[in-house]
């Protein structure tokens, strides 16, 4: 393992902004900047918020069967993938759990790019490289990657580059940005309506100062990005879901396509299928839900959860303060039983007990833009 | 304000007769980021040296305070609860947690001076 804190192409103006740097993810990168995360947030929500995510993996596959292949390690329909359409999907592995999760976006034919977390990015080449042996994976490293985000995202990058205008959730474009080639998708994990944009690592800051000068924009911390996705009730890899959690545990049945389940035209073909499918049909022992407290206590990773007889039965994976909300807010994985919403529970907080009640997500309305 | 006193851990104590307000520092709350839940003691409360006695919640983490001397609640900050965003706005005034009659207020004596304090923070 390499040490060495890694920088991203933004560093000099993530200093310059007065971003507060911690390490993440072997890279330093801004927690927060003046404003503060709270303020941050509610930019964000209501103006545009644009965060540097070039610490995470970008990458290529490429084969004359790349698409066939990919169905073996995705559990979503990639043959049936538009060219520059994307889908969210989970990374399984042979007992299930989940690899990673990734965003992968249909180039051509038989090209594909997919983002992966920056924490998980070697190990999953690692894994594509073993599973697909007749493909050509290609870590772009030299590219750097910007999210912005918010409601004002679409008129923004539409005035910079009409051809966005006509782009749906979860379609992509090759555009031009301030002279610079841009692969921009409408997407994003804050909830809002938004756009991720690909360019080179050499660009992104004459790109990132150009829409920093405009008015609507302000760049935004890792701190916020936690609490929009947590608002927007969105899973962050390596809390609520990793290699000892399967899809159907964490709740994210909606990203295993319907022609991949047991009654679909596709069933199973993928590492962990048998026991994907097995817990669709029977059931699991746990689940992940989300929380809502009565009041500002953040009830943190990590918090048991307990019944009225006081039996430990869920435990906290994502927990905090939501600034849309302004109230607390989290997702736990419960015991078979617990799950349905209006279940009211306790958490427990330096030993005091909070009452919760587990609550339907997103917290926060989703705004995609879906034409 | 030569009636004030610090601690390390980023406390100030702003002593006024044998009464004493107590609160975080204005570098303690910009470490800890935007405060959006106090955690009061009762007033009367008899508290211990070492005693934690109030509990701040950022929208990042959870920070804690302890008192280095022993003493009585004798008023709490009624704001914080539905503001508790005063203590990032000012800490040093609004902001303030409680206000306690120390047992000992000789004790008080051995905490930083205000440029002994800034000293500190300098080399963080």
């Amino acid at each position: 393992m390499n040490n060495e804190v890694r920088k991203t192409p933004l560093y000099a103006l993530h200093e310059e902004l007065g971003g507060k740097m911690v390490p993440f993810a072997g890279y330093a990168m801004p927690i927060q900047y003046r404003a503060g995360i709270v303020q941050e947030h509610l930019h964000t929500r209501e103006a545009v918020g644009m965060f540097d995510v070039s610490h995470m993996g970008q990458l290529v596959v490429r084969g004359s069967d790349a698409a066939s292949a990919l169905e073996k390690l995705l559990p979503i329909d990639v043959q049936g993938l538009a060219i520059n359409q994307q889908c969210y999907a989970v990374m399984t592995s042979e007992t299930g759990g989940i690899l990673d999760d990734l965003i992968i976006t249909r180039w051509a034919e038989n090209e594909f790019f997919l983002v992966v977390n920056a924490a998980t990015a070697a190990a999953d080449i690692a894994h594509l490289q073993q599973h697909l042996r007749g493909c050509d994976i290609r870590v772009l490293g030299q590219q750097a990657l910007l999210a912005v985000q918010g409601p004002m995202a679409g008129e923004l990058i539409g005035e910079l580059a009409p051809a966005t205008r006509a782009l749906t959730f979860m379609h992509g474009a090759r555009v031009e940005l301030f002279g610079e080639d841009c692969y921009v998708t409408r997407s994003g994990y804050t909830g809002e309506d938004g756009f991720e944009i690909s360019v080179a690592a050499s660009a992104v800051e004459r790109v990132a100062r150009n829409l920093l000068n405009d008015g609507r924009v302000q760049m935004i911390g890792l701190g916020a990005r936690d609490t929009l996705r947590l608002e927007a009730g969105l899973c962050l890899y390596g809390n609520d879901m990793d290699r000892d959690t399967t899809p159907v545990e964490a709740s994210l049945l909606w990203s295993i396509a319907k022609s991949r389940r047991a009654d679909g035209a596709k069933a199973g073909g993928f590492l962990g299928a048998d026991v994907v499918l097995g817990q669709i049909a029977e059931g699991v022992a746990r689940k992940r839900v989300g929380f809502s407290v009565q009041g500002k206590i953040p009830v943190r990773a990590g918090a048991d959860l307990i019944d009225e007889a006081g039996n430990v039965v869920g435990k906290v994976t994502s927990g905090g303060y939501g600034p849309t909300l302004g109230a607390a807010v989290g997702m736990a994985y419960v015991d078979r039983g617990y799950e349905k919403i209006g279940t009211s529970l306790q958490a427990l907080v330096r030993g005091r007990s909070i009452p919760i009640v587990v609550a339907k997500t997103p917290f926060v309305p989703q705004r995609y833009y879906r034409g | 304000m030569s009636n004030v006193k610090y601690t390390e851990s980023h406390e100030w104590f702003s002593v006024e007769g044998d009464e004493v307000t107590v609160g975080i520092t204005d570098f303690a709350q910009s470490q800890l980021g935007d405060v959006v839940f106090v955690e009061l003691p009762e007033e009367g409360a008899e508290l211990a040296a070492g005693d934690e006695v109030a509990v701040i919640e950022s929208v990042k983490a959870a920070g804690d305070i302890s008192l280095p001397f022993a003493a009585t609640v004798v008023a709490v900050n009624g704001a914080l609860p539905d503001e508790p965003e005063l203590v990032n706005s000012d800490p040093m005034g609004e902001g303030w947690f409680m206000r306690v009659r120390p047992q000992n207020p000789a004790e008080l004596e051995a905490l930083l001076s205000a440029d002994a304090y800034a000293a500190l923070v300098d080399g963080e």
